[in-house]
């Protein structure tokens, strides 16, 4: 049944060090106010999972949060590379980093096997790539029926889900639309789910194209207006393309990565 | 507006006008949806752009910079789930194009967008995959998209993220993989096809005012230039302005 709390607090309950994490969104609803308070509650040694881990991801690897990434890309996306996720691979820096790395639609069909109950999934994908040879989590299958070869992969379910979404009511029902990526299937595979909203209403009104998360299968909910910014929510906020440039020179450098970490979320009124 | 085009230019119309005639694109972001969107208002109007976020008929007025970009949705027919994009849209074969850009590419278009160098401690360590496993392998046919350097054009790719014609001849059948794989190579120096037989890539058409010698000289292996090599025509003034407006 899902708790309306303070982000904190919220978090704090939660997330706990060792555990793993999908912060998920395709580009929009991106859940930065949590991660943010993640990096602040001094959160180690997660394993963090997402389709596309962006500048949260970057965020989190830098300041230390993670131990490994499970991932299909790992970009800023239509601005080029995450120069924190690549720090640490690359050098190990802030600490090494393992990686699983997937394409997103094994990636998907792990959140969909994971959402169902079910210990794998089936696709037609990776074949002839050097994906299998390291990831463990791909491996050949045959169908039972038609004897064709296909790919299985195996189902993620996470220890938390975070997602951001438009709305929520009291009772912990949630609302979101617009590109609505995996959120769904990351709700519904985790073993707890947090999920930010722009705001809680007395009533649901439809929205086409929405989803709908039941209050029975969410933890804990969050009132946090703009706690997807500089990414964006439809219908609330636009997306702050500069923020995802200007990123791009915080970020490739050690020094001022820290310093825009403690002005920005760690020491930050 | 100056007549005279810059060799990124060429490179873009000359992908734009490879939509010609196809009714549905799933679209990289960068290069691809530049290219994919002046397709969209020249040669191909009725085209219906997919991404990857899950939108379904895009139509934006600016190139996007991300391919969640809020214009992405709001244009879209309708704007699906990540599930439902790869599993319902993607993989049974319905999409005519996939347009994809890489790091590396070798010489039957296996693409790299992983590592540049060892795999566990790379020299650099690129985004990944993403999409494009899938959209090689199951889009009906896929159009290439790059700059022509050595760089790029090597002749071992560090990694193999999206399989373009494999290791020749037979290679995508006997991996099962149902679409044609990379019809074209476009870069800022002509077009490359698959040579029938062989598999390997064959610059076909050289841009006007570059030498085939230019792109033998940025490519990482002796590359065939075929005997009745054509010259790409230029773009045309409304090809150009197109391209302009889009990116005013």
């Amino acid at each position: 049944m899902a708790v309306l709390a303070a982000l904190p607090e919220a978090l704090a309950s939660a997330v706990h060090d060792g555990d793993s994490v999908a912060l998920e969104g395709f580009t929009h609803l991106i859940p930065h106010a949590a991660a943010h308070e993640l990096i602040r509650q001094g959160r180690k040694e997660l394993t963090l999972i997402r389709m596309t881990p962006d500048v949260i991801y970057d965020q989190l690897i830098g300041a230390g949060c993670a131990s490994k990434l499970v991932f299909s890309w790992g970009g800023n996306p239509g601005v080029g590379s995450l120069h924190r996720f690549r720090d640490a691979v690359e050098h190990g820096w802030p600490r090494e980093l393992s990686i699983e790395e997937h394409s997103h639609a094994g990636m998907v069909n792990r959140y969909v096997a994971g959402a169902s109950g079910l210990p794998f999934a089936v696709l037609r994908g990776y074949a002839g790539t050097d994906l299998p040879e390291v990831t463990s989590s791909i491996a050949p299958i045959t169908c039972p029926f038609t004897g064709e070869r296909l790919t299985a992969v195996s189902a993620l379910n996470p220890d938390v889900a975070i997602i951001h979404a438009q709305k929520a009511d009291r009772e912990g029902n949630v609302q979101l639309w617009g590109i609505v990526g995996a959120q769904k299937e990351a709700v519904l595979a985790a073993k707890c789910a947090v999920v930010t909203v722009e705001e809680v209403v007395d009533e649901l009104t439809p929205v086409p194209g929405a989803i709908l998360l039941p209050h029975w299968v969410v933890d804990w909910v969050c009132e946090v207006p703009g706690g997807a910014a500089p990414s964006y929510a439809a219908g609330y906020t636009e997306r702050d393309n500069d923020f995802y440039v200007r990123w791009d020179a915080v970020s490739r450098d050690r020094e001022a990565f820290g310093a825009w970490i403690a002005a920005n979320i760690t020491e930050a009124e | 507006m100056s007549t005279v085009h810059s060799a990124e230019e060429m490179m873009t119309v000359a992908a734009s006008r490879a939509l010609a005639g196809r009714r549905t694109c799933f679209v990289g972001i960068g290069l691809p949806s530049l290219a994919a969107n002046l397709a969209r208002a020249t040669c191909a109007p009725g085209i219906v752009l997919i991404y990857e976020s899950g939108t379904i008929g895009s139509k934006p007025d600016r190139p996007p910079l991300s391919i969640g970009d809020g214009s992405l949705a709001e244009t879209a027919d309708t704007v699906v789930s990540s599930a439902e994009i790869f599993n319902y849209w993607l993989q049974p074969g319905r999409i005519d194009t996939g347009f994809l850009g890489a790091a590396q590419l070798d010489r039957y278009a296996n693409l790299n967008t992983t590592v540049i160098g060892d795999y566990r401690r790379p020299k650099v360590r690129l985004p990944g995959a993403g999409g494009a496993p899938e959209i090689a392998a199951s889009c009906q046919e896929t159009i290439v998209i790059v700059r022509h350097t050595k760089r790029i054009f090597v002749d071992r790719i560090d990694f193999t993220t999206s399989v373009g014609h494999g290791d020749g001849p037979g290679a995508r059948e006997r991996l099962g993989l149902r679409g044609a794989g990379p019809v074209k190579v476009i870069t800022d120096l002509g077009v490359l096809e698959p040579d029938p037989e062989t598999r390997e890539l064959v610059l076909v058409s050289a841009h006007p005012g570059t030498d085939p010698a230019d792109a033998a000289a940025e490519t990482g292996w002796p590359l065939r230039i075929a005997p009745d090599l054509a010259t790409t025509d230029p773009p045309t003034p409304g090809e150009l302005g197109a391209l302009r407006a889009l990116n005013s």
